[in-house]
């Protein structure tokens, strides 16, 4: 199971990663692999507000829809295009391509409430 | 906000085909998986299908491979070429004794009489109320000797449910532990398998069978039946030779392609030709009538159940288990409403997904009587938003 160490991931497999107070946020390879093929990604949140925790959209898979969670406070800034004609870009590459959205922090802090790679290894038994 | 996963774990529970593993629930869903790792039964070839790189999940009380690559890759495998899915979590109860006929007359909704040795029958277990214990396959393999398949998850209901009506010349077995259940599926299946066996089988028509010669086994039961509407056959296996028939036709039809393909897209497959599968469209409560399985309910003969089902046939169902198409983007899921243009409930869907042969969202689901024809423009309710659907004859499949 791929899991870089330079990101950090949450208790609902999404990986983020932050640069200053601009976070990029997309599912972890585990999670997409636990969905199974992505039809597409229902995000019509951009320009929002968003508190962390709560929903930011939904993936819809062929055998399964899941609700996206915000991992930080934030704005989002913009959602990844490319996902709209070619979402098997979650599957192919979930920490590059396959980003899902860009937010702008509201609160640096929350950060540390991310898991590191060790600790999100831990969590799903890789 | 609504979290949809909340239904979703309870599907899992409760329901037989659920795979709903939503991100936030995933540390419990591996909590339920790995208790119930200790109550879920293994298929003889578990640890093949683990080597295959199947991901395994608990189904109907067994540990089952979901899929192995991708639902789609594999859905279309089997649509083109040909696929293996190893079903034998499926019940197998064999019926013997001069009161078979009978018997079987009396628990199956469709008529038994009909079948000949080397005829199978599709059917089903109504209860009294005019619900459906099972849906299930009938074999007639001679006379009074009878072989019925059945749903994973209902083997011990349906042999707690049929015993109570068995007398003495009737003698029942479950020998389900017995066999493992190939079906070997899509246009290229006979080409594969005829490779494995000196049993004709382009004459086999569908629903019926022949006691073959498989890779040098004797007595192999080889029926052209199968649950995804791509044509091919299923084979019953005694379970100490299943591995090396596995493996043998694994071999054989690599030069057509073949490849093993998981839960899912047997799923998406037999959603596409509208089969109904239990404990999702059809269920204890559900009338034969109303699920569209009136073909296979015969009152020109007694059987549990009867009076009811004809008295809904007679005053006609309310509402009634149809296929529908997505017209806009979204993917239907079991549980979601239907609703009509003004907002109204008219109905909920039983079976959705997205279809990878189509591309577009299918689902089935009862609505009220007056929304079932075909065309009729209908909206299922996906978070919240209206999505518009339109109701679509049987199969969904259209090329």
């Amino acid at each position: 199971m791929n899991v870089p160490d330079n990101l950090k991931y949450t208790n609902d497999h999404e990986w983020v990663l932050v640069e200053g107070d601009i976070a990029t946020i997309g599912i972890t390879d585990f999670a997409q692999g636990e969905l199974g093929d992505i039809v597409y990604l229902d995000v019509t949140t951009v320009g929002e507000e968003i508190e962390q925790g709560e929903v930011f959209g939904t993936v819809e898979a062929v055998k399964t829809v899941s609700d996206l969670f915000m991992p930080l406070s934030g704005e989002v800034l913009e959602f990844n295009d490319l996902l709209e004609n070619e979402p098997e870009k979650v599957n192919e590459s979930p920490y590059e391509e396959g980003w899902v959205i860009k937010i702008k922090l509201s609160n640096v802090e929350e950060v540390n409430s991310l898991f590191s790679s060790e600790t999100y290894k831990g969590l799903i038994g890789g | 906000m609504k979290k949809d996963w909340n239904n979703g774990i309870l599907l899992l529970v409760e329901k037989q085909f659920s795979f709903a593993i939503p991100f936030g629930i995933i540390p419990l869903y591996l909590l339920l998986f790995s208790q119930s790792i200790m109550q879920d039964i293994k298929l003889p070839l578990h640890q093949r299908h683990e080597e295959l790189g199947g991901k395994i999940i608990p189904f109907a009380g067994f540990l089952m491979p979901v899929r192995y690559s991708s639902d789609k890759d594999e859905h279309n495998t089997v649509r083109e070429k040909v696929g293996i899915f190893d079903v034998s979590h499926m019940g197998e109860f064999k019926v013997t004794g001069s009161g078979s006929l009978e018997f079987l007359q009396y628990i199956t909704s469709n008529d038994v009489s009909r079948l000949v040795p080397g005829m199978a029958q599709y059917s089903c277990l109504p209860n009294e109320n005019g619900g459906i214990v099972d849906d299930l396959i009938v074999y007639m393999i001679d006379t009074d000797h009878y072989f019925l398949v059945v749903n994973a998850g209902n083997i011990e209901k349906d042999w707690n449910w049929i015993s109570q009506y068995k007398n003495d010349n009737v003698v029942l077995e479950n020998v389900s532990d017995n066999y493992c259940l190939f079906a070997i599926q899509g246009p290229l299946a006979e080409k594969t398998l005829q490779k494995l066996t000196d049993t004709p089988l382009s004459t086999i028509k569908y629903y019926h069978f022949m006691m073959g010669n498989l890779t040098g086994i004797h007595n192999v039961m080889i029926s052209a039946t199968g649950y995804t509407g791509a044509g091919g056959f299923e084979v019953y296996l005694p379970k100490e030779k299943a591995l090396e028939v596995w493996n043998s036709i694994l071999k054989v039809g690599e030069e057509f392609g073949i490849k093993p393909i998981g839960l899912g897209a047997r799923d998406t497959l037999r959603m596409e030709m509208g089969f109904c599968l239990y404990g999702n469209d059809i269920n204890d409560t559900t009338s034969p009538i109303e699920a569209g399985l009136g073909w296979i309910t015969k009152f020109s003969k007694d059987f549990i159940g009867k009076a009811v089902i004809e008295k809904v046939k007679e005053q006609g169902p309310t509402k009634k288990l149809v296929g529908f198409k997505m017209q806009e983007r979204g993917i239907p899921r079991s549980g979601y409403k239907i609703v009509d243009g003004q907002g109204n409930e008219i109905g909920e869907v039983t079976s959705g997904t997205m279809s990878p042969s189509m591309d577009v969202g299918i689902g089935l689901g009862y609505v009220k009587v007056e929304y079932m024809a075909p065309d009729t423009d209908i909206f299922i309710d996906i978070r919240n938003k209206h999505i518009k659907a339109k109701i679509h004859k049987l199969p969904l499949l259209t090329s």
